[in-house]
């Protein structure tokens, strides 16, 4: 079957959740990949939104954080400060999933301004959770459109932390989860490397070079020595993905 | 002694110019038809506070009514920018905002600690990023006990906060069900709370006797406004309408096209028309 970069995107990310793990989503990109990977191969998979729902069971992917899909088909709904506190900061949830406007080549992820804070070339909507998610977590897979303007040498403001200045920097400011673990674009997979934490690509997807790559990073990008191809995507994964994207077109076009 | 009000006299009851107000509902329950008639009596240089602006938000500060506001979150989700809240931000109109930036988890703490009459939110947070650098009001303690470093940001005490909710009885008692966000905490938090309703029934009929219901004794003034929330949705009553969180795009990129419509469907709608938020 015929598939765009996008649905590659969102299909790799989806085959790195596994069915025990407990996921708090983002909004946009991340949403679809926890969804698809629930709707395929992790069907026990627990799905956590910041506005309080846990284990949301969507049939569409809404379109905010707060859709009454969500609390619909969770099994439980508890308040916003339940959910930062006891479940976020309290250590439960095994995998973030999260996106943001820029990344650097530690992992760091700004999604507060382009440009100057005081006089920001484009403000964006700011942290939201992600700031205390990207420490919290267990782990962070990232999920990002390639591109010279995301992946950047250093983030115009660091909103969320990845691997700071590399190393062990994470570990120095008192931070003891593993941070950004997999950062997949819809043109490869990268991760970080176990000493220096610089993303480091692993696997390109069908029919991408690496000079391509390249060509959308702001640095010297390094490559794994046994870089692999990411398997393509497979019929019921993309099934999967166009009807959930068909189901979610057509409900989120609806008016009542 | 809780007052049931119009809408029109609630707000004018509760919000003057100058206030910190809090206008809470976590995607869900966003009180808009107050957002509007707040707008339409021309309240001035409020300082306002809320997890994630949204439209409502971006309206009220298209139109004037925020020197100041306290976020954490400021787009529309889904779809992209506040646009009002940028054209703010990037060039001063209408007029300059100022902002205070937070995290969801120091909003969500803030919160709970103003509910619990405490001066300031102490949490686990802010670790490794920039906000703290541009935001005076979040500062790090160290544990008495174990000497962790903590986050500490004040707490968050309203001169007002209004929510939305699905019922009240004759009493004044309040039922929220569905994503309960941080109303709770934001009533309990402020000196006057201001609750719209979509009806006013003989009896709440709580779900559960763990349900979420705020007793009268904690509210100010109630008003029933059918549709309150709309565009925003009430669990048990209406849908989320994305497709006008859709259109808002193109409504508010453009300042005139932005005033007209406001004039069209607020300023110039009736207090709690439901018609008030359609395109």
């Amino acid at each position: 079957m015929e598939y765009t970069a996008s649905e590659m995107m969102t299909i790799a990310a989806a085959r790195a959740l596994k069915d025990d793990d407990v996921c708090f989503v983002g909004i946009g990109l991340p949403s679809a990949a926890c969804n698809l990977a629930r709707l395929t191969h992790a069907p026990n998979l627990t799905l956590i939104y910041e506005s309080g729902t846990i284990g949301a069971r969507p049939d569409v992917l809404p379109l905010s954080i707060g859709d009454g899909e969500l609390c619909e088909t969770a099994l439980t709904t508890v308040s916003v400060p339940e959910m930062f506190r006891y479940w976020l900061q309290g250590g439960r949830i095994s995998v973030g999933f999260l996106g943001g406007a820029q990344i650097d080549r530690f992992g760091n992820i700004n999604s507060t301004v382009i440009g100057d804070y005081r006089q920001p070339k484009v403000r964006l909507p700011g942290a939201g959770g992600a700031t205390e998610i990207a420490t919290h977590c267990g782990q962070i897979f990232v999920i990002m459109r390639h591109s010279l303007r995301a992946f950047v040498e250093k983030v115009d403001f660091m909103t969320s932390l990845g691997h700071g200045s590399g190393g062990d920097d994470r570990q120095r400011r008192g931070v003891t989860t593993a941070g950004p673990t997999l950062v997949v674009t819809d043109l490869c997979i990268m991760r970080p490397d176990p000493e220096t934490k610089e993303l480091t690509v692993v696997s390109l997807h069908e029919g991408v070079e690496p000079e391509q790559v390249q060509e959308q990073t702001g640095w010297p990008l390094r490559f794994a020595e046994n870089l692999e191809r990411t398997p393509p995507p497979t019929e019921l994964e993309l099934t999967a993905l166009r009807d959930l994207q068909a189901r979610t077109a057509k409900a989120h076009a609806a008016t009542e | 002694m809780v007052a049931f009000l119009s809408l029109r006299d609630a707000v004018a009851e509760c919000v003057r110019d100058g206030d910190t107000v809090a206008m809470e509902g976590f995607t869900h329950l966003i009180p808009f038809a107050a957002g509007h008639e707040v707008i339409r009596q021309g309240r001035r240089d409020l300082t306002l506070v809320r997890m994630t602006p949204d439209l409502m938000y971006d309206q009220m500060i298209g139109m004037g009514c925020a020197r100041k506001l306290i976020f954490s979150w400021g787009g529309n989700p889904g779809v992209g920018s506040l646009h009002r809240l940028r054209d703010a931000v990037e060039r001063g109109w209408p007029h300059p905002l100022e902002l205070e930036e937070h995290s969801h988890a120091a909003m969500a703490n803030a919160y709970a600690a103003g509910a619990a009459g405490m001066p300031c939110a102490i949490f686990r947070g802010y670790l490794g990023t920039d906000l703290p650098e541009y935001n005076p009001n979040i500062r790090f303690i160290e544990c008495p006990f174990t000497g962790e470093r903590l986050a500490a940001i004040p707490s968050i005490r309203p001169d007002v906060a209004i929510i939305h909710a699905q019922r009240a009885d004759r009493q004044g008692n309040v039922l929220i069900e569905g994503i309960v966000g941080v109303q709770k905490e934001a009533v309990l938090a402020a000196k006057r709370a201001l609750v719209t309703v979509e009806e006013i029934v003989d009896d709440l009929q709580a779900p559960s006797p763990n349900s979420v219901i705020l007793p009268h004794w904690t509210i100010t003034a109630i008003a029933e406004v059918p549709g309150g929330a709309r565009p925003s949705y009430a669990h048990g009553y209406y849908k989320r309408d994305n497709a006008f969180y859709t259109a808002w795009d193109g409504i508010s990129r453009d300042r005139d096209t932005f005033l007209a419509w406001m004039r069209e469907h607020v300023l110039e709608a009736e207090p709690g028309s439901p018609l008030g938020w359609r395109v």
